[in-house]
């Protein structure tokens, strides 16, 4: 049998993945795809605590989760869309008006 | 039979996903992006949500990540990234916060539900995982269902907004840069991850 | 109740002409021009007929009631603490009120002329009353608080006449110097008032003096209160140390220095002394403390003396000597001796510094001793003057100062001070030695002075001032014509059984006898105790008389074979010795003050400036300012502006805080 804890720790891998993607890379889309990747990981997390408490309500947050990711993807990428043509180049490293 | 299945995908996910984030092309990262999907799909037929493994595939391989690649073509950036980091330190900081982080996060789940064991929903989904799904879906969680509708719209809308092209003071105040669209800019260089 | 003398009801009206002049004057002094000088000796003279009018109504009192207050004002009231403007009219000071208004008088007439073309001429007059004023001021006052008020007003009365010709660098740092030498007595002189305050209760004479009783004979109180009041004294009287500002006060002008640092001020510190005598004799040792500092300036100041040019320093250092002369007399306890020296002294002292004013207005302001010489056949009036007073001063018998030095030194040696007798007594022959040189150097032998003089008398309005004064410098000797039944001094200590009579309220009479450690009857009410008594054996006061006369004499004799006769003093000075140079150089006393406080305190300046303000307390301010842009120049590069290090920071912090959680939980 597998055990919860198990897909749990996979979950959590997967997201620390996704962060450490966020972190590391400085193409704007790939740090979007690493968002993304953690919320699948979330999404797993809520699909195995359903699973575990024998109701459906984590799998119908999950898919909430879904619908809000798309509609957040879709709003992303069209400001990724306007940097662009602004500035052609998709660099997070460009934005630091900020700097001391 | 289910253990072979969890430990190989298992496997399959977690490398699809390292494997994404290190990619130089992004081309390559969003394809190893789509496999994660893949596998995921399948975790969630091993845990009896197959509504949800449906809609993963349809939704987020099909449509999300469809959407990301014409991205990328559109706007080219399937160049090669710079491969040294500017930022000191950054790169070793990261990865170790982030098994901290891990670390963090299974031992806590080791210690708190280390061992539990799944309870199943095969009482809740009489009828099937569709008909069960549906049914919370539509009486209990009815006001977020609509509220849900009217997000997609908005977003399809804000989509349409921001993808226009309009007159160039409007855009460019809207993101800080005076140059209008199509002239070089004074002194950024057109290439990816320069700095100075 | 016996009733009140009818003056005694308008007693305030002495002090109150000096005050009204000094006002008017100062307002609209200017408009009243060549007038003022007239009006203000008007004041004085009407304030000289009331205390005159007086005193011959007080005197006719039987001898236990002559101690009167006349309230005047409430000037502190708080709670437990009173201090009423009272003024007091008793034997003491009414001769105070009689020297100051009468010599005070004479000296403005003298003014009137010596002072005629002066530009500031009003302003010099309104001062001079101010002066009056508080000099009335402080011999009235009935408690510590007022006398302590009338003492500072005179000081600052100083200040500004010593300073009148402010535009000489040199007269300007003298009134400085007079005034801050006077505020260091005065320091703790403030603070002896404190302390009295503290031990009786009151600051009222009456109070205090009825208390000192209670302290116990000898006690450490008195010892402590006695040698704050001295050094109030000592400051306002030019004692050592406090000495070296009434030499520099010669500045000022001629009369300033006759009032003020002859007749005076100079004398505010022997009467606080004889005023609160009881205290001094409630302490075992201070009242030696006071003979003994008064006879160290006598000798000393003689000494300075012998080798001075300038008239006016000669007679400058002549005062502060006899000013020892009057402190050894009630530090024996011979207080009416002190008094009574102090009355004669105003006589000759105002009378020689006025007639050395008369020398120097004849010789065009010389004042140099070896520009002088035979004036006695050019100007007779003044030599004849003059020597009036130099006979008195030197104690010639039968003038005025023979009686009055006679006293005091038959007061030391009566009281068992034998030593300092034979010191006083050398202090005798050096005032003889100085006085005459300075009269020889004069007005006799070859004349020195310089071609272009032309050495002309003095004009009456100067010339009559000058001839009162060698007058009662003659004959004022009358006043004490024996030790024990003189008359002032009989005036002065009666034997009272009543206390002062306070006008128009109640009366407190009792009849105690105190007894005070020496075995007198001092008895309150009482104003000054009388002599000393005779020691058993010893020298009668006729063989002391002949002896201090013949110490005078002796000191003549030598300065006239110096300054007459074929000894060449001019050469010999080329040759002088470490003991004429020292006291040409005032004994290096002002020198070493001088370096003092100025090269010590420079030091102390220069080091707070330079490094502890410059270096510690700027380095401090500047530091701090340093650190913070360091500080700030280190941390402000974590604003990298890059959003990647701020999700890196937010990964740290959650990372932090889940592991603390967790951790806690565990």
């Amino acid at each position: 049998m597998i055990q919860p804890a198990q897909y749990l720790a996979l979950a959590a891998m997967l997201f620390t993945t996704g962060v450490v993607g966020v972190l590391t890379r400085r193409n704007s889309i790939i740090i979007f795809m690493s968002i993304e990747l953690m919320l699948n990981a979330v999404n797993l997390t809520l699909v195995t605590f359903a699973r575990m408490n024998g109701n459906l309500d984590g799998q119908v947050l999950a898919f909430f989760v879904m619908i809000v990711a798309a509609a957040e993807v879709v709003v992303g990428l069209a400001i990724i869309m306007s940097v662009f043509r602004r500035k052609a180049s998709a660099s997070v490293d460009d934005a630091k008006t900020l700097k001391w | 039979m289910e253990k072979y299945v969890f430990w190989v995908m298992a496997f399959l996910s977690l490398g699809s996903a390292i494997l994404m984030i290190r990619a130089r092309n992004p081309i390559h990262s969003a394809l190893l992006l789509v496999l994660n999907f893949f596998t995921l799909s399948v975790f969630y037929v091993l845990l009896d949500a197959h509504f949800l493994a449906a809609v993963q595939v349809i939704v987020y391989a099909g449509a999300i990540m469809v959407l990301f690649l014409f991205v990328i073509m559109l706007l080219g950036v399937d160049r090669d990234d710079v491969v040294e980091e500017r930022i000191p330190l950054q790169y070793p900081l990261a990865i170790l916060l982030g098994l901290a982080f891990a670390g963090i996060a299974v031992w806590t789940l080791h210690t708190t539900v280390g061992g539990a064991q799944f309870r199943g929903i095969e009482a809740a989904n009489q009828g099937g995982n569709v008909e069960a799904v549906g049914r919370v879906l539509f009486t209990k969680y009815m006001f977020p269902f609509e509220v849900a509708s009217v997000l997609l719209i908005v977003a399809a809308i804000a989509a349409m907004v921001l993808g226009r092209r309009r007159e160039e003071e409007e855009t460019a105040s809207l993101i800080g840069d005076s140059t209008p669209d199509g002239r070089e800019p004074a002194r950024e260089p057109a290439k990816v991850g320069d700095e100075r | 109740m016996p009733d009140v003398p009818s003056a005694v009801n308008v007693a305030w009206l002495i002090p109150l002409f000096p005050l009204a002049g000094a006002t008017f004057l100062l307002l609209v002094g200017k408009r009243a021009g060549k007038a003022a000088g007239p009006l203000a000796t008007l004041m004085m003279v009407a304030s000289f007929v009331t205390g005159l009018v007086t005193f011959v109504q007080v005197s006719h009192r039987p001898a236990g009631e002559r101690s009167f207050i006349k309230p005047i004002y409430d000037w502190i009231v708080s709670g437990s603490f009173g201090v009423s403007l009272d003024l007091r009219i008793d034997p003491l000071s009414l001769v105070m009120i009689l020297v100051v208004t009468g010599v005070g008088a004479l000296i403005h007439l003298y003014s009137v002329g010596y002072m005629h073309d002066d530009p500031r001429y009003p302003r010099y007059f309104a001062y001079l009353n101010l002066f009056a004023f508080s000099m009335l001021l402080l011999v009235l006052a009935n408690n510590f608080l007022v006398l302590y008020a009338g003492w500072e007003l005179v000081g600052l009365c100083s200040y500004l006449l010593i300073g009148f010709w402010f535009e000489r660098p040199s007269a300007s740092s003298a009134a400085k110097k007079a005034f801050i030498t006077n505020r260091v007595g005065d320091l703790g002189f403030a603070i002896g008032v404190v302390l009295i305050f503290v031990s009786f209760g009151s600051l009222d004479y009456d109070a205090v003096f009825s208390q000192i009783g209670s302290l116990g004979g000898g006690s450490a109180t008195a010892t402590a209160i006695g040698l704050l009041l001295l050094a109030g004294a000592a400051g306002k009287s030019a004692q050592i140390p406090l000495h070296v500002w009434l030499p520099d006060a010669m500045e000022g002008p001629t009369p300033v220095s006759a009032l003020i640092h002859a007749a005076t001020m100079v004398t505010a510190g022997v009467y606080m002394v004889a005023r609160s005598h009881a205290i001094f004799e409630a302490s075992a040792s201070v009242g030696d403390v006071v003979a003994w500092i008064g006879l160290a300036t006598a000798l000393m100041a003689a000494y300075i003396a012998f080798v001075q040019d300038d008239i006016k320093r000669v007679l400058a250092y002549s005062t502060i000597s006899q000013l020892g002369f009057m402190f050894v007399g009630v530090g024996v306890g011979a207080y009416t001796a002190g008094v009574f020296h102090l009355v004669t002294h105003a006589f000759f002292k105002a009378l020689l510094f006025l007639g050395a004013g008369a020398v120097m207005h004849s010789l065009a302001g010389e004042t140099d001793l070896t520009k002088m010489g035979g004036l006695a056949r050019k100007i007779p009036f003044t030599a004849t003057v003059m020597i009036a007073g130099w006979l008195a001063i030197i104690g010639f018998p039968g003038t005025s100062g023979f009686f009055s030095k006679d006293q005091i030194l038959e007061g030391a040696y009566a009281s068992g001070h034998t030593v300092i007798w034979v010191l006083l007594l050398a202090a005798t022959a050096g005032t003889g030695f100085y006085m005459s040189r300075l009269i020889f150097l004069t007005f006799f032998g070859k004349s020195r002075v310089e071609a272009h003089q032309h050495p002309h008398e003095s004009p009456p309005v100067m010339a009559f001032p000058l001839g009162v004064l060698a007058a009662l410098a003659l004959v004022g000797g009358l006043l004490g014509l024996s030790p024990h039944g003189g008359r002032i001094q009989q005036f002065l200590a009666p034997t009272a059984e009543t206390f002062a009579i306070t006008v128009r309220s109640d009366l407190a009479s009792g009849t105690q006898t105190e007894h005070s450690a020496e075995g007198h009857s001092v008895l309150p009410g009482a104003v000054l105790p009388p002599a000393p008594e005779e020691r058993e054996s010893g020298l009668s006061p006729l063989a002391l008389s002949a002896i201090a006369t013949t110490a005078g004499l002796a000191g003549v004799a030598v300065a006239g074979y110096m300054y007459l006769g074929a000894f060449d003093w001019q050469r010999r000075r080329q040759r002088a010795g470490l003991a004429w140079r020292a006291a040409r150089n005032r004994l290096y006393i002002d020198s070493f003050y001088e370096f003092l406080f100025t090269s010590v305190g420079k030091l102390v300046a220069v080091t707070l400036a330079f490094v502890v303000d410059a270096k510690w307390i700027d380095g401090v301010v500047n530091n701090v300012g340093r650190g913070m842009t360091l500080l700030s120049g280190t941390v402000r590069k974590v604003q990298t502006g890059l959003v990647r290090t701020y999700a890196l920071g937010v990964l740290a912090g959650t990372v932090v805080l889940i592991g603390l959680l967790v951790g806690r939980t565990r």
